[in-house]
């Protein structure tokens, strides 16, 4: 597994980004998640793995309020952003959004050009002064999202008309170009194939100079290979959290080293 | 024999067939139903099949094909004298048929024995009253070779009848026979009930099919008709409609096709954008308990017929109207309740459960994770609907109300009551004003000669607005499809 491991690149870790205490999620009479405890790191890559139903999506999702738009689910406990609590009355979840991107399981690219794909936050977030200037937004996000090669000669094309591994690697350039604080990718590279994969996994390494990313995922692999940081979900219950290298070889709960191994999943 | 005891005989003999065919296989395999190519009941049903399909379609060529031959034999016995064109020979085939089935009735009843109903003779009998007695009126004395025609005319109908008797049970028996014959444990049964089911299937579908090609060809037949009477310049280019039966009238579409722009115009204005927010509502906004009453009450106003929207605009749109722009309103704008704006505000609202209808549908077709990507950047709801869900949900909106509009078009009581009957080309939404549709009535249900170019320009106006709609809906079918797919 370590040889496929990318290059670490030595940034800074340091800084809590995100602080969750105590968050509980109720789905109806559904008790989805159960009292988790988490400190995401800025300019860190953190994944969070477990087997399917055991709420790591769901938690994605808190973190920038999409929980919301679900009319049945309910949220307690605290989660601060940047010393923040971000389920307070007084913070605008839209206003939130645009600090914490996210980027989903499957491309969803708009039925838009690419380059109004790209656009589109910095125009509804008023980030350009005139077209020059998103001209350049566009540009630079593009680059970030390492599509712009691929993609610069036919701007105009429409974005669902780009391949898989393309379309998702858009729309994580369309997260990026509102300038986030935080990503967070909901299993980013399930529909995507093994190259796909590997390109849009470079791209995550090269995101964390600027952001904190936070990914949900099936494959340990990519987990291994992606990220410092690890977080182990089981039935609701946050199981172990600490560095990906010591989940991966030397997991302090069992149920961890029964899933990273194979056993239960 | 009565053609429904025929067709219970023809079922009677396809059941005994479905239990033959079906224990013959059985047999055949030595009971073993693993033996066999396909279930038991298979082989019954295609001994079945092949027993009904031949019976009953020699049974519906000859009730077809019987009449025509008859016909055609009756028609050569009529002296050349006796009618001067086709229409009046139809008359005195007319009378032959009412002779006919007289005597026939006479018969029944007991007035006439059979034997005399083959022989009489008008020189002997004076027929009319004879069948006078028996209750067939008949509106003149009879002529000899009408009773003999009609006599004749008897002869053929019993023998043909018998012969089809004959020929059903015949072809259905052939069927039975070789289907029974090939029935064995290895025999496809299966595969061959299918292609007639397909065949069914096929069947229903092309019916719908030819029948629009029927109305077409019946439409087309009529309007070349009315071209021969009247210039087809004139018809699309005239700019005055004054049908008078006497001759000399001028029958220009201009006036009516506008008529029927304008109320359609003014119809969309109102129902598109209402239709829209509200499918924009239900869809986006409204939560389950608010959409489970608010959606089915909309799609009520769809289920309103027509002809009572035509009333609430006669009684009560189009007096609330005369308030605020007739003479009392003091604007003076209009004469009276009947008007183009009467009947195109009651036909939009006839229009909003249509539009909103789909657009619902539409709307709600647009994925879940297309809302998720907009508000995941950070945008509200509204700039998530205007941004990116209707533009995504465009094409189909479009094709809703291109669909609408072909329902306005073709609307007809509304536009009755509501919008008058003066055919006038005119900017003034309040003047009254008529449409092609309900000229098309009015044309037809006079007592004008069905000859006229008065009558046959009603073809001619239902062919322009049956070419129009079915524009429009193609329009709208290749929109819907060509933007289709594009979310996918």
């Amino acid at each position: 597994m370590n040889d496929m491991r990318i290059v670490k690149r030595d940034v800074d870790m340091n800084d809590t980004k995100i602080s969750a205490k105590g968050v509980q999620v109720f789905y109806g009479d559904t008790h989805a998640i159960k009292d988790v405890d988490v400190e995401i790191k800025d300019k860190t890559v953190t994944a969070f793995i477990g087997p399917s139903g055991c709420g790591k999506s769901t938690f994605l999702r808190c973190l920038n309020r999409m929980n919301d738009t679900i009319d049945i689910c309910r949220v307690e406990g605290n989660i601060l952003l940047d010393g923040e609590d971000i389920y307070d009355k007084r913070v605008d979840p839209v206003q939130l959004r645009a600090k914490v991107g996210m980027v989903f399981q499957r491309p969803n690219p708009f039925p838009k050009s690419i380059y109004d794909n790209i656009a589109y936050g910095p125009r509804i977030h008023g980030l350009a002064k005139n077209k020059a200037d998103l001209d350049e937004i566009v540009e630079k996000a593009l680059r970030r999202g390492a599509i712009w090669d691929e993609v610069k000669d036919r701007l105009d094309a429409p974005g669902t008309g780009l391949s898989g591994g393309q379309q998702q690697r858009l729309c994580i350039a369309r997260a990026v170009a509102t300038e986030p604080e935080v990503l967070l990718m909901d299993e980013p590279c399930s529909a995507l194939d093994p190259i796909a994969t590997l390109q849009v996994e470079e791209l995550i390494d090269e995101l964390r100079e600027n952001f904190s990313v936070v990914i949900v995922t099936h494959s340990m692999q990519q987990a291994a290979r992606v990220s410092q940081k690890t977080a182990f979900f089981h039935l609701g219950n946050l199981v172990e959290y600490g560095d990906t290298e010591q989940i991966f070889t030397n997991p302090q709960d069992e149920r961890t080293e029964s899933y990273i191994t194979g056993r239960i999943g | 024999m009565p053609i429904l005891w025929l067709i219970l005989l023809v079922l009677a003999l396809g059941l005994i067939g479905f239990v033959l065919g079906r224990s013959r296989a059985l047999s055949n395999a030595g009971g073993d139903i693993r033996q066999l190519h396909s279930l038991p009941s298979y082989y019954g049903s295609n001994v079945l099949l092949a027993t009904l399909i031949p019976g009953l379609a020699v049974l519906l060529l000859w009730l077809i094909a019987q009449p025509m031959v008859i016909h055609g034999q009756i028609s050569s016995m009529i002296p050349e004298s006796a009618y001067t064109d086709a229409g009046s020979l139809n008359l005195v085939m007319s009378d032959v048929k009412r002779v006919a089935e007289g005597l026939d009735i006479a018969v029944q009843e007991g007035a006439l024995s059979v034997e005399q109903a083959r022989d009489i003779r008008t020189e002997f009998t004076d027929i009319r009253a004879r069948l006078g007695e028996v209750g067939v009126a008949l509106g003149s004395n009879v002529e000899a070779y009408v009773l003999k025609a009609a006599q004749r005319y008897r002869v053929m109908n019993a023998v043909g009848h018998w012969i089809m008797t004959g020929a059903v049970l015949a072809a259905a028996l052939a069927g039975f026979a070789y289907a029974l014959m090939r029935t064995n444990k290895d025999y496809r049964a299966r595969n061959q009930v299918e292609k007639v089911l397909l065949g069914l299937l096929i069947g229903a579908a092309s019916l719908a099919v030819l029948t629009t090609v029927g109305i077409v060809l019946s439409l087309i037949f009529n309007t070349i008709e009315f071209f021969k009477l009247y210039p087809a310049m004139d018809f699309f280019f005239g700019t005055t409609w004054s049908p008078s039966f006497g001759g000399g009238s001028e029958l220009g579409i201009l006036p009516l096709f506008w008529g029927t722009f304008y109320v359609s115009l003014i119809a969309l204005v109102v129902a598109v954008p209402i239709g829209l927010f509200a499918a924009v509502y239900l869809s986006e906004y409204a939560g389950p308990k608010v959409r489970a009453i608010a959606k089915p009450l909309l799609e009520v106003l769809a289920g309103i017929p027509t002809i009572v929207y035509g009333l609430f605009a006669l009684l009560t749109v189009g007096p609330l109207l005369m308030n605020v722009f007739g003479e009392d309103g003091g604007l003076g704008w209009m004469q009276g309740g009947r008007s183009v704006m009467t009947a195109g505000l009651v036909m939009g609202v006839m229009l909003i459960p249509f539009v909103s209808s789909l657009s619902d549908d539409i709307i709600n077709a647009v994925p879940q994770a297309m809302r998720d990507g907009s508000l995941g950047l950070g945008a509200t709801k509204s700039e998530t609907v205007k941004q990116v869900v209707l533009p995504a949900a465009l094409p189909g909106i479009v094709g809703a109300i291109l669909l609408a509009a072909s329902r306005a078009i073709g609307e007809t009581m509304i536009v009755v009551l509501g919008a008058g009957a003066a055919a006038r080309l005119s900017m003034n939404p309040f003047e009254a004003m008529t449409t092609v549709t309900t000229r098309i009535v009015s044309q037809l249900t006079g007592d004008a000669d069905f000859a006229s170019a008065e009558a046959l320009v009603a073809f001619a106006l239902g062919m322009t607005l049956f070419v129009i709609t079915l524009g429009l809906n193609i329009l709208a079918l290749v929109i819907v499809r060509k933007y289709r797919e594009q979310y996918d």
